[in-house]
């Protein structure tokens, strides 16, 4: 049998991962999306002032 | 960018839930297992990673094939997204696997056929990712995407048939594995229940990510779009 000691510590260890790399990655997807609304805004704005110039 | 579907709302919200519901199921109601103890309460969430990382890499493949029939480009969007999800919850199960294993056999890794299929399935997609990167024409880099998918496809088989086919330390859970299965457990009602609930729980969770991720590549698809007819 496996030592509650060492287990705790080892199902501690796999639940942080789960929880660093999924949430790592839903953050990346949002970063991602924040990014590419800001780049189409700044196009949108752009495509307005060059006909005025 | 149309605004949030309510659906995807209703879905992140569903999942949310899900995901507490399934860590109240490992943590509270599943009974503890007498030889590993706690440290087998990885495994409900590893399987159900593994899972929804096998099914994306089909899901993908299948939006390949539709794809490679269609050539709408929406198509590659959704390979691409069940690709990019897939590697992360592949990559989870690897990982938690491993941890798993330390206790268990006594060490991260060992080059048993499981673990070296589920390596070389992972590596396959990250491959994928290379070979966009490398293509520039869309509809060419669609086309061998849609390809690749197919061909990679075949690993997901032969990566969960692994511990039928090969003599293998892992434990198999549906059916029985091999006689070198180190690991394994008698699984209580208790504990066939925790687990569906948590194949459950990572498949919505799954779809509400690949979602996001579609509208995430559409949205990116637009700017590339805007930007090409600035340029002109």
């Amino acid at each position: 049998m496996i030592s509650y000691a060492i287990s705790i510590k080892y199902m501690l260890a796999g639940y942080a991962i789960i929880f660093i790399v999924l949430g790592t990655y839903i953050v990346s997807l949002f970063i991602r999306w924040q990014r590419f609304k800001r780049d189409l805004e700044t196009i949108r704005n752009l495509e307005k002032e060059i006909p005025a110039q | 960018m149309k605004s949030q579907p309510k659906l995807l709302t209703l879905l992140t919200v569903l999942s949310v839930i899900l995901f507490i519901g399934a860590l109240a199921m490992v943590f509270l109601y599943a009974p503890l297992e007498a030889v590993m103890n706690y440290v087998q309460k990885i495994f409900y969430f590893h399987i159900a990673n593994a899972w929804v990382g096998m099914l994306g890499f089909i899901v993908a493949a299948t939006a390949g094939v539709i794809y490679l029939v269609k050539k709408d480009l929406k198509w590659d969007i959704v390979e691409m997204a069940a690709v990019e999800i897939s590697l992360v919850f592949f990559f989870i199960a690897i990982i938690t696997g491993s941890i798993w294993a330390k206790p268990s056999w006594g060490t991260f890794w060992t080059w048993d056929a499981r673990l070296t299929t589920a390596a070389i399935l992972e590596m396959i997609y990250l491959a994928y990712l290379l070979l966009r990167k490398g293509i520039e024409d869309p509809e060419r880099r669609a086309r061998f995407s849609a390809v690749y998918t197919l061909i990679g496809a075949i690993s997901v088989p032969v990566s969960f048939l692994s511990i039928r086919i090969w003599q293998t330390i892992h434990p198999a859970v549906i059916g029985g594995g091999t006689s070198g299965a180190q690991g394994s457990f008698g699984m209580t009602p208790a504990m066939l229940m925790t687990m569906f609930f948590c194949l459950a729980t990572f498949s919505v969770i799954f779809v509400a990510l690949l979602w996001y991720r579609i509208r995430l590549g559409r949205l990116a698809e637009q700017v590339d779009q805007l930007k090409y007819q600035f340029m002109q």
